[in-house]
């Protein structure tokens, strides 16, 4: 009897903590999968660096919003001059970095300035090809010459590579970042987690929560482990989709099915005879069943795509109809253009389950058509160095992961070596204009050309999912850009 | 006993040294940029030659084998490619985690293991003796990994007494932290306590045979006091060989047991620098743990000579 009543009594004191807990809960731990190799955004691709401190450490002129849009950032306004080539950015008043030095538009000067240099090791050196210069006109205003206009440009200074650093602080940015956002960088338990605090000084908006940890868990199971256990309360691009079902039934938990930038693409080496067909390239598309592969690969989840562009993207136009499933026309098309079957191909794919489940299933669908792959599991080195680089490969699965990346298209170097004049002059007319209706235009235009070339066969748009407790609330459902934004998110009462 | 720990000692000098080339030749042969993988698929050429160019990649294979030893031997690893940061101080940390957690599981192996090995031989036949041997074939058939996960879905998920992994680090509190160590420990402690309790048991069967234990019970000691006074000490050569194994593994092997609690030790550190091609922290990493084996091997060698006075003079 006493046993019962200690009991009770036990579990209403758990219960009074509890919620007492709750009501004060203003830290939120936050699981990923990747670790950041170091902290700087701007000298590297990893897209944990920007997971964790983009837009919470870290700004730029401009920013990506939610939903991919491009928001003012420490630039709260610009002006483009008649010829399209002079970019006058207004910044915003009272900024200081974290350390207290300011930031003004000589900072902005440097920045810019470090990504464009000879000895620059910015991963996205492409963005900041086109400036002729950049000056600071008062401390308050940067003028920005570019060598042609570039409508881009205010999206290109969105990305984590663009970033605005100070010259005081970047000695020792790679394990002491110091940035201008509502969060400031606490501390880095290597392998284990990143601590961040809200920064009282913010020059804008400030963050709701106190605290933010980062954990880095990269085995699924542990993942699953760890949220149901609640030692965290998200977890963002949760990387096991076949968990999915189980945390949307829990009542303590809700799961935000989104969209990211990634283009899922069974990519073509367009050099490689017979490949250089563009019939055979055509029967590949045709062999392909997406939805089989996003039942199978992604467990469903997945947005299945016609060409090389994000489905939510306004300008996104649905070509899937031009490589519907259709093996007859698949063999028809392989006769036509003279191919003895079966035609043995090398198909290389990288770690992850997309591209290892995906790649099971697309070469049993090749299969049934007279090609043959031979499948080849690689790590992303090897990937980068074999297939990347070397073009050592006829097929390969591969996510694109970069916002509105189709002028890689415009590269004949480039991995899959498809090489297009017309598409060249179309992009580079395209990066020249800056009316939005021209340039929704000519997007719509450069989507057809790649669907109706058959560079790649086109599969889906990779899904994001998100697990989170259910008290969390202003979490980015989509992801337009690598990025964990922290600086909305709350705890509802 | 000067001249047996020389020999030894000049053993574990040539070991390393070639345990150096054999690393170094062999991570050097793997495929993979260690520039491309950090700048991604959108880098330019000049970019990637700039940042091999600040790695110090350039240089020769002989160039950098030696620049690597000669840094090790004054006690400098280099900087890590990926994070940037000294490959000592990373080592540092990581042994912070991976050392205690050794440790650990082995006390508690051993723990387990002795009382139930010496409680089977001296009960040979006995059902304790076909229990211990039931429940250690089964201890030894589990794999961890698995017995791992079992332990969080009971503990963390349903009971809620431990977190499902993590380290909250020593400077939160020792008790805290070895808290966040108990699972990852038993679940590498259960195997091993097992083959220890099956041969710490066969060991002292063995010796229980031996003319000597007949000679003391024949001098009047009960069967009891033979067993430990004569027989286990004899019995314990084996024993401390397979501890010292056992040590080496646990410091090596907690890749997998790392990985399900996500604890930020060596094995995650080896694993994350290889799939990042980042080959001086895998360098660095490898050769400490060669020299952790060597020296555990050393260790046990001498303590052979402590308890078999016959090996002091060979």
């Amino acid at each position: 009897m006493t046993f019962r009543y200690s009991t009770a009594g036990l579990s209403v004191a758990f219960a009074l903590t509890a919620s007492v807990a709750m009501a004060q809960s203003t830290g939120l731990t936050v699981g990923m999968q990747l670790e950041p190799p170091h902290l700087d955004p701007t000298s590297a691709a990893a897209g944990a660096i920007d997971s964790v401190l983009y837009s919470n450490v870290f700004e730029g002129l401009t920013r990506f919003g939610p939903d991919g849009s491009i928001n003012p950032g420490l630039a709260t306004s610009w002006d483009i001059s008649e010829d399209g080539k002079v970019y006058t950015f207004h910044l915003a008043e009272g900024v200081t970095f974290h350390d207290g030095t300011t930031m003004d538009a000589e900072d902005v000067v440097f920045s810019l300035d470090r990504a464009r240099a000879e000895d620059s090791v910015n991963a996205q050196k492409a963005l900041f090809a086109g400036i002729e210069s950049v000056e600071a006109t008062d401390p308050l205003t940067v003028t920005v010459t570019l060598k042609t206009a570039d409508g881009n440009f205010p999206f290109n200074m969105a990305w984590g590579d663009a970033v605005i650093v100070a010259p005081e602080s970047i000695e020792n940015i790679k394990t002491t970042p110091i940035g201008t956002g509502a969060f400031k960088f606490d501390n880095w338990v290597q392998g284990d987690s990143i601590h961040l605090v809200k920064n009282a000084d913010y020059w804008g908006e400030p963050a709701i929560l106190e605290e933010a940890t980062f954990k880095f868990i990269s085995d699924p199971t542990a993942a699953f482990a760890a949220m149901m256990a609640e030692d965290l309360d998200v977890f963002v691009a949760f990387p096991a989709p076949e968990n999915l079902p189980q945390f949307d039934a829990d009542p303590r938990f809700k799961v935000l099915i989104g969209s990211t930038e990634g283009e899922t693409i069974l990519a073509i080496n367009n050099k490689l005879p017979p490949f250089d067909n563009v019939k055979v390239r055509e029967a590949i598309a045709h062999a392909v069943n997406r939805q089989e592969i996003i039942d199978g690969a992604m467990f469903g989840y997945g947005t299945p795509i016609g060409t090389h562009f994000a489905p939510h993207h306004p300008d996104y136009v649905d070509l899937t109809e031009m490589s519907g499933y259709d093996p007859e026309k698949s063999k028809a098309l392989l006769a036509e253009a003279g191919v003895t079957t079966p035609l043995k191909v090398k198909m290389t794919l990288p770690p992850p389950s997309y591209a290892r489940r995906g790649g099971e299933i697309v070469a049993a669908e090749l299969r049934a058509v007279g090609i043959e792959p031979e499948i080849e599991n690689v790590e992303w080195a090897q990937w980068l160095e074999g297939t990347f680089k070397g073009k050592d490969y006829g097929l390969t699965i591969i996510s694109h992961t970069e916002p509105l990346d189709i002028n890689i298209y415009a590269r004949p170097d480039y991995y899959f070596q498809y090489d297009n004049p017309e598409f060249q002059t179309l992009m580079t007319d395209l990066s020249a204009e800056s009316d939005p209706a021209k340039r929704s235009e000519m997007f719509k235009q450069a989507q057809e050309t790649i669907a109706k070339d058959y560079v790649n066969a086109y599969l889906f748009q990779l899904p994001l999912h998100t697990v989170a407790k259910v008290g969390v609330e202003g979490l980015w459902e989509n992801a337009p850009t690598q990025a964990t934004d922290l600086t909305a998110v709350s705890w509802s009462q | 006993m000067l001249l047996y720990i020389l020999k030894r000692l000049i053993s574990l000098v040539v070991s390393l040294a070639v345990a150096s080339v054999v690393i170094f030749l062999s991570i050097e042969i793997l495929p993979g940029d260690p520039a491309a993988f950090m700048l991604g698929v959108n880098a330019q050429e000049d970019t990637l030659a700039a940042l091999r160019d600040q790695l110090g990649l350039n240089g020769s294979l002989w160039e950098r084998y030696l620049s690597w030893v000669g840094g090790m031997l004054s006690g400098d690893f280099g900087m890590s490619y990926t994070y940037r940061t000294p490959v000592a101080g990373m080592i540092a940390d990581r042994m912070w985690i991976s050392l205690p957690l050794a440790i650990y599981a082995l006390t508690l192996s051993t723990l387990i293991a002795f009382p139930a090995g010496i409680w089977a031989a001296s009960r040979r036949g006995s059902a304790v003796d076909v229990g211990v041997m039931g429940v250690t074939q089964l201890g030894v058939a589990i794999p961890n990994f698995w017995f791992a996960m079992l332990m969080v879905v009971v503990f963390a998920i349903n009971l809620r007494w431990f977190s499902a992994g993590g380290f909250p680090g020593w400077d939160k509190g020792f008790w805290v932290s070895m808290k966040a160590l108990t699972l990852p420990a038993i679940a590498l402690a259960l195997p091993q306590a097992s083959i220890l309790a099956r041969v710490m048991r066969s060991a002292l069967l063995d010796t229980l045979s031996e003319d000597f234990v007949r000679t003391a019970r024949a001098k009047g000691l009960s069967k009891r006091q033979a067993l430990w006074r004569h027989a286990l000490r004899n019995a314990l050569i084996p024993v401390l060989t397979i501890i010292g194994l056992q040590f080496s593994f646990l410091l090596a092997g907690g890749i997998i047991i790392e990985n399900v609690f996500y604890l930020p030790g060596l094995g995650r550190l080896i694993f994350q620098s290889i799939s990042a091609r980042d080959l001086i922290v895998v360098e660095s990493v490898v050769m400490l743990l060669v020299f952790a084996v060597v020296l555990v091997n050393f260790a046990v060698e001498v303590a052979y000579a402590v308890v078999d006075p016959r090996l002091r003079r060979r």
